[in-house]
């Protein structure tokens, strides 16, 4: 395993093109265009001011950089570097702004949700579209960007909005059964729309391309309900993570619930393999002391940590939550199916050191991986069954079914890992920190030589 | 009295003694009674010179009473005193009196432990009843332990609905509240939107600061296409596409319910074969021993058919192949599971059986064993019947077995060694089968009366057809519909009402002469009727009437002529 060299960025705003050529950082108003392989750098954009939000168009061809506070959304071309393009909102305000799956619109949710602009860059149209609902996850196109469903509020009434995207025609537009609908989200096949309702009340409909309802889902009632939903990659399951610190997957034949994963607080399957990261400081001599220069730089002088395997029953550690207090830490918050289906890693947020991977084969909990600190981050490689993870230390942690690992980023002056993501090809890894990023290659030709760390 | 209380003390020691206290008692009574009685006599000595004779008789009247030998007797001389008499008595009276002492004594010692047995008897009813006072106390303090707790409960009782009470109230204050939050919620939610609508217009109206972009040139389309008019085609091509991508995604799913339902029916083909293959190999053994078990038939049966519809269904998978696959896998499992539950009880027997006898035998020869003692027990059981059979069909009829007896000596009853028994038997078959013949030969004679009897009936009955057959063609017109061979009742009756009306649709020489052929044919079916004798083709042709329809040009009821005359006419 490799590591670059550490660049600066803002605002965590790294992001590799979705062909996988560019790596464009922002670094305050600046926005630096790199080729992946060799890092140099390609373009440099100026913007006029810190730039908030950045965004590849899905044909790596033009890159958004949006600035909220001004309403101002700029938009570079790769191929002609004095292409420009400049979106001023004006008073109207700039909450949100997005590509459209064609790469050729760009979707402006101005201030207190007024509408949606849809700026084309083909022609001067501009379309407005009313009523856009403020909430977790308001806006889904589906995966092969030809539908966009929008949530909706009128009349104190949840409604959504399914369009075409190439002509932004109104396809459908229904009323869903929410009290007050959270998000929605296209199946992976784009022919099953999943909407659910707030916290307030546990609630998932699924309805059809064509706004039929093809069947609703609730698990209890009184208590707070859902907290994340997620697809599997075949579009068959649908898992659900709620405040009941349970997921319970559906299948796609009659929507009704397979299973659901309990997260229990002491693992007594033997079954499961439990990973502990355990911490060694290594014994520190008085001149190592002294010259502390030499102890903050020097990578192996940190405190190193290795995982271990734990023999059940295991005893998670749980953070009790204030329960009176809104949004409780505790459920399930995230949830991701790795890309080939297989696996589902969860974190519940009481125990929020803990990564729960769970077989969706034999649909049992497969691995518990309990790092020193919270996970900050989680994410599959898009190619293969490998999690990577983050907690904020200047580690990164790996998991397989062959076994995992944690890995010290080697850096000065100690760079902590915030978020990571993964390069489309899974060869490697962008890691991000608070003000800088490293790229982590993983070198799949030669696991032979460190198939040590791979083994459980 | 008193003396044979005396006595009875005599002889049966203190244990009656103490049982006979009562007329010791009274014997005791008695005696100071008595002597108290007398005691004047006593005191001024009882003898004197003057009373000699009267204390002398009254002292015989007294021992005779006692039942003792009299002191003197009149045969002793008027003076005199029998002295041994008088001594003995008098000893037999000291001994009465020690006796009497004694008596005492025992009634003494009864009466101090009958007092302290008393005694004692006070002393333990005192206790109990300290004890009855005791649990008396007792049940009072739990009586009213109970009595709290009852209170204790009932005001329980009594939080528990206040409880309730309060629940409610706050379920109903929660609801209350919901219902107002959710009414504030909606009314700020529209004050909001209009806040909004109001804000939107606001930025539309206002020039100064508008939406704009900037760009340098327009890029083209991802897909290199021109951007399209919206037209009702398109929307009609959207729409299109939903469908499409909907449908394939059904298609696809279809396509892999259908592959997991072949997976699915491969699976249990494979079952059941395998099924039918072990049940094969468990049975064969069982069946060719016992051909005439019914139920090893059956399965046997079973089987078969199961295999004959499991080579069906490798076609159709219609909902009966399903069902009928699915129900012969339930049968079939159902059976192994027997079968296997019947191997572990033989074979939980092999184990038991080990111990006693060491060369054990192997589970399939062992179950092959049972099967032929099974089989052997079965034939022993049939035989044994058959013999009570016989016997019994002896004893019924002993004229036969005197006959039977009177015949030569190869007879059954007379057989020499160790044939006789077969012989008998044999006899008794034969002679049982000769009974069946005659009842059969009878059987058969009454059968063949009734066979004879059926045919004559049959014969008038075919008589009685053709006549009104006859009669039937005789009413009916040419025109009458011809392609209704067998009408019913009802049918013909009105077709025969019919008849006259078609008859007017008909040329008009026929509408005249219609009455007229109606009158002949009643005047010409009446004659045949009685003048005929039964044809022979209508006697032994039971599809006389279709061949009579279908041709009905000529009539096969020859002597018939007039009305076949008339036939002609009308067709004519």
């Amino acid at each position: 395993m490799n590591f670059s060299e550490i660049f600066k960025q803002s605002n965590q705003l790294c992001r590799i093109s979705p062909d996988g050529r560019y790596l464009a950082t922002c670094v305050q108003y600046r926005l630096v265009v790199r080729d992946v392989n060799s890092l140099q750098i390609l373009h440099l954009y100026t913007c006029l001011d810190q730039i908030v939000h950045m965004e590849w168009s899905s044909d790596s061809l033009f890159i958004l950089c949006a600035m909220y506070k001004r309403g101002l959304v700029q938009v570079w071309s790769l191929e002609q570097p004095d292409w420009h393009c400049k979106i001023d909102e004006g008073s109207i305000g700039l909450v949100s702004s997005r590509w459209s799956p064609d790469g050729r619109h760009i979707l402006n949710t101005t201030e207190f949700h007024l509408r949606v602009t849809v700026w084309s860059l083909c022609t001067k149209a501009v379309s407005y579209i009313k009523y856009p609902k403020a909430c977790q996850k308001g806006i889904d196109f589906s995966r092969d960007g030809s539908y966009m469903a929008l949530a909706e509020r009128r009349d104190c009434k949840d409604y959504v909005s399914v369009f075409v995207c190439e002509d932004w025609h109104l396809l459908r537009h229904f009323e869903t059964e929410t009290q007050d609908l959270a998000g929605l989200e296209w199946s992976p096949n784009g022919c099953v729309l999943a909407v659910w309702d707030s916290c307030l009340e546990y609630k998932v409909l699924l309805y059809s391309l064509d706004g039929r309802l093809l069947s609703s889902f609730s698990a209890y009632e009184w208590s707070l309900g859902i907290k994340s939903l997620a697809w599997s990659p075949s579009s068959q399951f649908l898992a659900i993570g709620s405040f009941d610190e349970k997921v319970r997957i559906l299948n796609h034949i009659t929507w009704k619930k397979i299973t659901e994963f309990e997260h229990p607080a002491t693992i007594c399957s033997p079954k499961t393999v439990v990973y502990k990261e355990v911490e060694k400081r290594p014994a520190l001599s008085i001149q190592d002391l002294s010259s502390h220069s030499v102890s903050s730089r020097s990578p192996l002088l940190a405190v190193q940590s290795k995982y271990e395997i734990s023999q059940p029953p295991f005893q998670i550690p749980v953070v009790k939550p204030d329960l009176d207090r809104a949004n409780p830490k505790v459920g399930v918050s995230s949830l991701a199916f790795s890309a080939d289906g297989r696996y589902l890693a969860t974190k519940n947020d009481n125990m929020a050191s803990v990564v729960w991977v769970w077989n969706m084969q034999k649909m049992s909990l497969e691995a518990v991986l309990e790092q020193t600190a919270a996970v900050r981050c989680f994410q599959w490689d898009p190619r293969r069954p490998r999690l990577a993870l983050c907690t904020g230390t200047p580690r990164l942690y790996l998991w397989s079914p062959a076994g995992s690992v944690s890995v010290q980023v080697p850096s000065e002056g100690g760079f902590q890992v915030h978020a990571l993501s993964w390069h489309s090809n899974g060869e490697s890894l962008v890691l991000i920190g608070k003000e800088h990023l490293c790229l982590c290659y993983m070198d799949t030709e030669d696991t032979s030589t460190d198939s040590n760390i791979w083994t459980k | 009295m008193p003396e044979s209380a005396l006595e009875h003390q005599n002889t049966a020691g203190s244990a009656v003694v103490y049982r006979m206290s009562p007329l010791g008692h009274f014997s005791q009574s008695e005696a100071p009674s008595l002597s108290g009685h007398r005691s004047p006599f006593v005191l001024t000595s009882f003898c004197t010179e003057d009373n000699v004779l009267e204390c002398r008789s009254y002292i015989n009247q007294e021992v005779s009473s006692l039942g003792l030998r009299a002191v003197w007797t009149p045969t002793d001389g008027p003076a005199e005193l029998n002295v041994v008499a008088a001594l003995n008595s008098l000893y037999e009276l000291i001994q009465l009196q020690r006796q009497g002492l004694r008596a005492l004594d025992d009634m003494e010692v009864e009466r101090q432990r009958s007092a302290s047995n008393a005694e004692l008897l006070q002393l333990s009813n005192t206790r109990l009843k300290g004890q009855l006072e005791l649990s008396k106390r007792e049940n009072t303090s739990l009586l009213e332990k109970e009595r709290q707790l009852q209170l204790k409960v009932k005001n329980l009782q009594s939080c528990l609905k206040n409880e309730k009470e309060e629940v409610q109230r706050l379920q109903n204050i929660i609801a209350s509240r919901a219902s107002q939050y959710n009414h504030d919620m909606k009314r700020k939610e529209r004050e909001f939107g209009k806040l909004k609508e109001r804000l939107n217009q606001l930025l539309v109206d206002k020039k100064e600061k508008k939406q704009a972009m900037e760009v340098l040139n327009y890029v083209e389309r991802a897909d290199g296409k021109r951007s399209m008019w919206k037209t009702g085609r398109t929307e009609a091509r959207h729409e299109g596409e939903v469908y499409r991508t909907l449908l394939s995604d059904y298609d696809a799913r279809q396509r892999e319910l259908v592959l997991e339902n072949s997976e699915q029916r491969k699976v249990l083909q494979q079952m059941k074969r395998d099924m039918v293959s072990l049940l094969r190999g468990s049975k064969p053994a069982r069946r060719e021993e016992t051909p005439g078990d019914p139920q090893t038939q059956g399965d046997s049966e079973d089987s078969e058919e199961v295999l004959e519809s499991s080579k069906e269904e490798f076609e159709g998978s219609c909902v009966d192949a399903r069902e009928k696959l699915t129900n012969s896998i339930r049968l079939k499992w159902r059976k192994l599971k027997s079968h296997m539950e019947r191997l572990d009880s033989q074979a939980s027997l092999v184990q038991a059986g080990e111990g006693a006898e060491p060369d054990a035998v192997p589970l399939e020869t062992h179950g092959q064993e049972m099967e032929r003692l099974k089989l052997e027990i079965q034939q022993c059981k049939d035989f044994i019947h058959s013999q009570q059979q016989l016997l019994q069909q002896r004893l019924t009829s002993p004229s036969e077995e005197e006959e039977a007896a009177s015949l030569p000596p190869g007879s059954p009853m007379q057989g020499e060694g160790g044939r006789p028994g077969e012989r008998g038997r044999l006899g008794e078959d034969w002679r049982a089968l000769e009974e069946q013949r005659t009842h059969f030969e009878k059987e058969r004679k009454t059968f063949t009366e009734a066979a004879i009897r059926l045919s004559h009936e049959r014969m008038m009955f075919e008589e009685d057809r053709a006549t009104w057959l006859k009669h039937q063609f005789l009413h009916w017109t040419p025109f009458t519909d011809q392609n209704q061979p067998q009408m019913t009742e009802g049918e013909q009756e009105a077709a025969s009402v019919f008849s006259p009306e078609c008859l007017p649709g008909s040329p008009s020489p026929e509408t005249s002469s219609s009455p007229r052929c109606q009158a002949l044919q009643t005047q010409s079916t009446a004659d045949p009727y009685r003048s005929l004798p039964p044809s022979p083709e209508s006697s032994h042709s039971p599809t006389q009437p279709i061949t009579i329809n279908g041709c009905i040009g000529e009539l096969p009821i020859g002597s018939s002529g007039g009305t076949a005359t008339v036939r002609t006419q009308l067709t004519s």
